[in-house]
C-alpha cells in the first residue's frame, strides 16, 4: 500500500479493486508500525477515520458519485480546525481545545471524500523549522532519525515521507511546507497568499500564512491543490478567480521556458552538496529544453530581518487571544492580570514568547516606523525585485534550504541559525508568490536535498509543470526512507 | 481676582449601526437577548476564524458621514487595536487608524448666539466589545470574586465620530449631542438609544485664560449615560481645572470616569498609565474601496436634515420656532406633519392648526400612552380631515376633543364618528333665530338685564341656545344671531 500514489489508491478504490476501508485500515496500521519512531501524529482519529473510508464505499456500493480523493487517507497539521477533534497548534495553551467548527480546507478535503486519519505535528504556532518547538515532542526525520524533520509542518512532511499517508496538508509562513519537504524528501507547494482559504487555519501571521499539500509527487500534490484551491466567502482575503484545472496541462513539457538563476541564492551560506545537486537539477531542465537566464534579486538580504519583524509583529496580536478567558490553558490565579500572564507564561513555549516580544517591540510606540513600517517598505522593494526578475523568465529556481536534515538539538541554541533555515523560501511568503519544493538528489550522507520553484503570481500550473517535467527525468522522488 | 476661563471641548461620540447582523459575521445583533446566544465562531474570536465585511454597515456608515458634512474617503482600510479585557475576545478590537472611513466634516447647532458649525474631525467603523459582569456587590472587576462574559455584543457594528474642540461650553456640547443624536435618528443608521447603550459619549476637556490660543492640558472623562450626564460632568470638570489652575496648580493629563450618583468624577488612569495600542493594519481585511457610485446611492438615501426641514417648516407653513421643534423631533414625526399638513392646506385649512392638534392633543396622548408617533392610532390624514370640520365650522372645537378621543380609541374617520354620534354643528341661520327666539321669550329678566346695560348676561343666553339645541348649535353664531336679535328689539 504505501508504494502507491494518493492517485493510484483513488483509481483502485473506485475501480473497486480495494475497499477505501481496506486502505484506511492499512494507514492505521502503518502508523501504529511506524509513528513510535519518526512522531509524526499528535492525535489520530481512528474512528472517524474508519467512518468516513466507510462512507466512502457505501456511496460505491450504491453506484454514487464520489470526489476526487475518494478514500485517499490525508493527515492534516494541527493547526487547521476540525470540529469536535482536539487542534492543539502543538501549544500547551490549547491544549484539549476541541474546535467547534471546520476550517475550510478540511470541510473541501472532506467534500472530496479524503479521509482525514489524524492531527500531525508541528513547531508550536507555526513557529520554527525544526519541529523541535512543539511543545510535545520532536518529530524525526525519517531519513535519519537523529536529524530533524523541518519545520513547521514537519508533522506532515514526516507522515507522508515514512508513507503513513500520501498526503498531508500543512501551512507555509516562511517555508513551513518546503522547507520540511526538502528536509524530507518529498513535494510541497506553497499555493499563491489567497489561492487558498486560511478559514480556520490558526493565525501566526495573517499577511504570509498559506495552506498547502504535501505529497510523493507533484501530481498528488496537484491533485490535493485542485481541492483545496479556490474564494471561500469566509475569507476575504482569497481571492474569487477561477482555479485553473491543474493536472490537465501538466504533462505539456517546459519548451521555451525561461528559468530565472537569482545569483544570491547561490552564494555564501549554501552547503556544496545542496548547491551541486541543484545546479544538476538546473542542467536536467535545460536538457528538457528551458532556457536558463541570471536573474537578480537585490533585496535578498533583507528578507530575513523583513520577515521577522512583519510575521512577529502579526504574532504578537494573533496570539493575544489567548489569555485564558474563553478557551484553552488557564492558569489560576488572584487576580485577571495574574492571570493573564500566568496563563500565557506556562503555556507559551519559549520560541513563541520570544517572537511575542519581538513583535510587540516592533510595533510600540516610538519603535513602528523604525520597524514594522521600514519592514513593509522593504517588502515592497522585495515585490518589486521579483517583478522586474519575472519580466526575463517564467520560472524562478533556487535551492529549498541551504543545508540538508540537522541534527536534533544542532541549532536550538541559536536561534538565529536556525532562522537561515527558511533563508531563501521567507521571499515567496513576502511577495506572496507561489513556491514548490521537489526532491532533487540525496547528500553523502543519504539525507534529501530539495529543489524550489517560485512561480509568477498565480501561476500554479507553471511550477507544476515545470516540477512535473523535472519529475519526469529523475526518479528522486520514488526513494524511500527504510523504516522498520 | 478669578481670571475669565474659556473651557474647551471636544466629544467622541460612538454609536452602534443598526444593521441586522454584525460588522464581520453574521450573528443578529437584537439587544437583550440571552447572553451568548447572538455569537459565532467569528465574533467569539476563535483560533483561525477571519472577519469579513458586512456590505450594510459600509453604506450605514456612509450614510452617517454624509449627514455629517463629511469628506469619504476614496480608499478605507482597517486596523486593530490590541488591548487585553476579558470583554474583547481576540484581545483586538477591529477599528481604523490611520485611513478612517470620512473626514473633515461638520454639523450645524442652535445656540443662545444662534447657528454655530462644529467641526467633525473623522468618523470610523469599528466593531463593539461584549459586556462583563462582575460577581460582586459593587459590581466592580477588583472586588469581584468572579466575573461573566457575555459575548452578544461583541462585533455589534460602532461608528465612532469625533469633533473638532469646538464646544465651548457644557451646553453646547448638549446641544451638538442633540443634533448628532438627531441627524442619526433622520439617517436611520441607529437608534441611539443611550440606555441600550447604543449611543456613548467621551469627552475631551481642558480650560484656557480666555484670549489664549494655546490649547490647556486634557482630560478624558468616560462613562457618562445620559445627555444630562455629560452635561453635568462637563460642568463638573470645567470647575475642577479651573480651581485647580486658580490654586496654582496643574491640569494632568488623565482619564477621568464620572460618577453619576455622587456627581463628581475620579482619575481612572494618568497619562503614563495611557495603553500604547500598537495599531497595525488588520492583515485579514483587504483595502476597501469605496466607489463614487456607492457614496451617490448614500448620498440619494440622505433625508432632509432636521435642523434644514425645521427652518424650512417655519417659513413654508408658519410655525414658531418652538412648535418647528416639536414637529422635528423625529423623522416619524416631521412625517407626519408634514404628511397632515400638506392634505390641511390643499383643503385650505392652516397647517398651523394641523400643528396645534398634533402637538397638543395627538402628542399628549401618546406620550401619556407611552406610544410612538409611528404608533399612532390616528393616521395624519385623519387629522387633517379633523381640522378642516373644525375650521369650516361643522363641528366645534369642543365637539372635536370628543372626536378626537373617540378616533384615538376607535381609529374611525372623523367624518364616521361625527355622523355616528349626529354632532355635526347647526350652523344654519335660520334655525338657529328659531331656538334664539325661543329663549328670548322664556328668559325675560336676563333680556331686560342686557338691555339695561349689562351685556355680560349673555353669556348666560348662549347657554341656554346651546342647551337647547343639545350643543350642537354653531356658538358663533348663536352668540352673533343673540346679539342681533337683543340689539335690534331696542
Ligand atoms: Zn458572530
Amino acid at each position: 500500500m504505501r508504494e502507491l500514489s494518493a492517485k493510484q489508491i483513488h483509481e483502485k478504490i473506485i475501480a473497486k479493486e480495494i475497499t477505501a476501508t481496506a486502505v484506511c485500515e492499512a494507514a492505521l496500521q502503518r502508523i501504529h508500525s511506524t509513528d513510535s519512531q519518526v512522531k509524526a501524529f499528535l492525535a489520530v482519529d481512528e474512528q472517524g477515520a474508519l467512518a468516513a473510508a466507510k462512507a466512502v464505499d457505501r456511496k460505491l456500493a450504491k453506484n454514487e458519485p464520489v470526489g476526487p480523493l475518494a478514500g485517499v487517507p490525508i493527515a492534516l497539521k494541527d493547526n487547521l480546525c476540525t470540529k469536535g477533534f482536539p487542534t492543539t497548534c502543538a501549544s500547551k495553551i490549547l491544549a484539549g481545545w476541541k474546535p467547534p467548527y471546520q476550517a475550510t480546507v478540511v470541510e473541501r478535503v472532506r467534500a472530496a471524500d479524503a479521509v482525514p486519519v489524524g492531527k500531525v505535528n508541528m513547531d508550536e504556532f507555526a513557529m520554527g523549522s525544526s519541529c523541535e518547538n512543539s511543545a510535545f515532542f520532536p518529530s524525526n526525520n525519517p531519513w535519519n532519525q537523529e536529524c530533524v524533520s523541518g519545520g513547521s509542518s514537519g508533522g506532515s512532511a514526516v507522515a507522508v515521507a515514512s508513507g503513513m499517508v500520501p498526503l498531508a496538508l500543512g501551512s507555509d509562513t516562511g517555508g513551513s511546507i518546503r522547507q520540511p519537504a526538502s528536509l524530507c524528501g518529498i513535494v510541497g507547494i506553497k499555493p499563491t497568499y489567497g489561492r487558498v482559504s486560511r478559514y480556520g487555519l490558526i493565525a501566526y501571521a495573517s499577511s504570509l500564512d498559506q495552506i498547502g499539500p504535501l505529497a510523493q509527487s507533484v501530481e498528488d500534490a496537484a491533485m490535493l491543490l485542485q481541492v483545496i484551491a479556490g474564494c471561500d466567502q469566509k475569507d476575504s482575503t482569497c481571492t474569487d478567480m477561477a482555479v485553473p484545472n491543474y493536472t490537465e496541462q501538466m504533462q505539456s513539457g517546459i519548451k521555451g521556458l525561461t528559468i530565472g538563476l537569482p545569483q544570491e541564492y547561490f552564494s555564501e551560506g549554501l552547503d556544496p552538496e545542496v548547491k551541486a545537486a541543484v545546479e544538476q537539477a538546473k542542467q536536467v531542465l535545460q536538457d528538457a529544453g528551458a532556457r536558463l537566464v541570471e536573474v537578480t534579486l537585490p533585496h535578498t538580504e533583507y528578507s530575513l530581518a523583513t520577515y521577522y519583524l512583519i510575521a512577529t509583529a502579526e504574532a504578537s496580536s494573533n496570539l493575544a487571544r489567548y489569555d485564558g478567558v474563553q478557551y484553552g490553558l488557564r492558569a489560576e490565579a488572584d487576580n485577571l492580570i495574574a492571570m493573564y500572564k500566568a496563563t500565557r507564561a506556562q503555556g507559551f513555549g519559549a520560541e513563541v514568547k520570544r517572537r511575542i516580544m519581538l513583535g510587540t517591540y516592533a510595533l510600540s510606540a516610538g519603535y513602528y516606523d523604525a520597524y514594522y513600517k521600514k519592514a513593509l517598505q522593504v517588502r515592497t522593494l522585495i515585490q518589486r525585485d521579483f517583478t522586474e526578475a519575472f519580466n526575463k523568465c517564467d520560472i524562478i529556481l533556487t535551492p529549498t534550504s541551504p543545508t540538508v536534515a540537522f541534527r536534533r538539538g544542532e541549532k536550538t541554541e541559536d536561534p538565529l541559525a536556525m532562522y537561515l533555515s527558511d533563508i531563501y523560501t521567507i521571499s515567496a511568503n513576502l511577495t506572496g508568490l507561489p513556491g514548490i519544493s521537489i526532491p532533487c538528489g540525496f547528500n553523502s550522507e543519504g539525507l534529501p536535498i530539495g529543489l524550489q520553484l517560485i512561480g509568477k503570481v498565480f501561476d500554479e500550473q507553471m511550477l507544476l509543470r515545470t516540477a512535473q517535467t523535472y519529475q519526469s527525468h529523475t526518479d528522486w522522488h520514488t526513494k524511500r526512507p527504510i523504516l522498520a | 481676582m478669578s481670571q475669565d476661563y474659556e473651557i474647551v471641548i471636544g466629544l467622541e461620540v460612538h454609536v452602534e449601526l443598526s444593521t441586522a447582523s454584525k460588522i464581520f459575521c453574521g450573528c443578529p445583533t437584537t439587544f437583550g437577548a440571552e447572553p451568548n446566544t447572538q455569537v459565532c465562531p467569528v465574533c467569539l474570536g476563535l483560533p483561525g476564524t477571519l472577519p469579513v465585511l458586512n456590505q450594510q454597515v459600509l453604506t450605514f456608515a456612509i450614510r452617517a458621514a454624509l449627514a455629517c458634512n463629511c469628506q469619504i474617503a476614496q480608499h478605507t482600510k482597517f486596523d486593530r487595536k490590541n488591548y487585553f479585557y476579558p470583554d474583547l475576545p481576540k484581545a483586538y478590537q477591529i477599528s481604523q487608524y490611520d485611513m478612517p472611513l470620512a473626514e473633515h466634516g461638520s454639523i450645524s447647532i442652535d445656540t443662545t448666539q444662534g447657528e454655530k458649525s462644529i467641526g467633525i474631525t473623522r468618523v470610523h467603523l469599528e466593531e463593539d466589545a461584549g459586556k462583563l459582569v462582575h460577581q460582586s456587590q459593587g459590581g466592580q472587576i477588583g472586588t469581584a470574586a468572579s466575573s461573566l462574559a457575555d459575548y452578544n455584543r461583541t462585533g455589534v457594528p460602532l461608528i465612532e465620530i469625533v469633533s473638532e474642540p469646538d464646544l465651548r461650553s457644557a451646553d453646547e456640547a448638549y446641544a451638538y449631542l442633540t443634533a448628532l443624536k438627531e441627524i442619526l435618528l433622520y439617517t436611520k443608521v441607529s437608534d441611539c438609544n443611550m440606555e441600550e447603550g447604543s449611543l456613548r459619549c467621551d469627552a475631551n476637556i481642558s480650560v484656557r485664560p480666555r484670549g489664549q490660543e494655546a490649547l490647556g492640558t486634557k482630560a478624558e472623562l468616560k462613562n457618562m449615560n445620559s445627555f444630562k450626564n455629560i452635561r453635568d460632568a462637563i460642568e463638573y470638570e470645567a470647575k475642577r481645572q479651573i480651581r485647580v489652575l486658580e490654586e496654582g496648580g496643574k491640569v494632568e493629563q488623565e482619564t477621568r470616569l464620572w460618577d453619576a450618583d455622587k456627581g463628581t468624577s475620579h482619575s481612572m488612569r494618568s497619562k503614563e498609565e495611557a495603553h500604547d495600542y500598537r495599531y497595525f493594519p488588520e492583515p485579514d481585511l483587504p483595502v476597501v474601496y469605496l466607489s463614487e457610485k456607492m457614496i451617490a446611492d448614500q448620498q440619494q438615501q440622505l433625508p432632509e436634515m432636521p435642523q434644514a426641514r425645521r427652518h424650512r417648516f417655519q417659513k413654508e407653513y408658519g410655525l414658531s420656532e418652538y412648535d418647528a421643534g416639536v414637529c422635528t423631533m423625529s423623522p416619524a414625526m416631521a412625517e407626519y406633519f408634514e404628511d397632515a399638513a400638506k392634505k390641511a392646506v390643499s383643503a385650505k385649512v392652516s397647517a398651523k392648526t394641523v400643528c396645534n392638534w398634533i402637538t397638543v392633543e395627538l402628542q399628549g396622548k401618546l406620550k401619556a400612552d407611552g406610544k410612538e408617533i409611528s404608533n399612532s392610532p390616528i393616521a395624519s390624514g385623519q387629522m387633517a380631515e379633523l381640522t378642516r370640520l373644525i375650521e369650516r365650522g361643522k363641528i366645534s372645537g369642543k365637539m372635536g376633543k370628543d372626536v378626537f378621543a373617540d378616533m384615538y380609541v376607535t381609529g374611525k374617520d372623523p367624518e364616521v364618528i361625527v355622523q355616528e354620534k349626529g354632532l355635526s354643528q347647526i350652523s344654519n341661520s335660520d334655525e338657529i333665530l328659531k331656538m334664539v327666539a325661543a329663549i328670548i321669550a322664556a328668559n325675560p329678566n336676563p333680556v331686560a338685564e342686557y338691555k339695561s346695560g349689562k351685556t355680560q348676561t349673555i353669556g348666560f343666553l348662549v347657554g341656554q341656545v346651546m342647551k337647547a339645541s343639545q350643543g350642537q348649535a354653531n356658538p358663533k353664531l348663536v352668540n352673533q344671531i343673540l346679539r342681533d336679535c337683543l340689539d335690534k328689539n331696542i
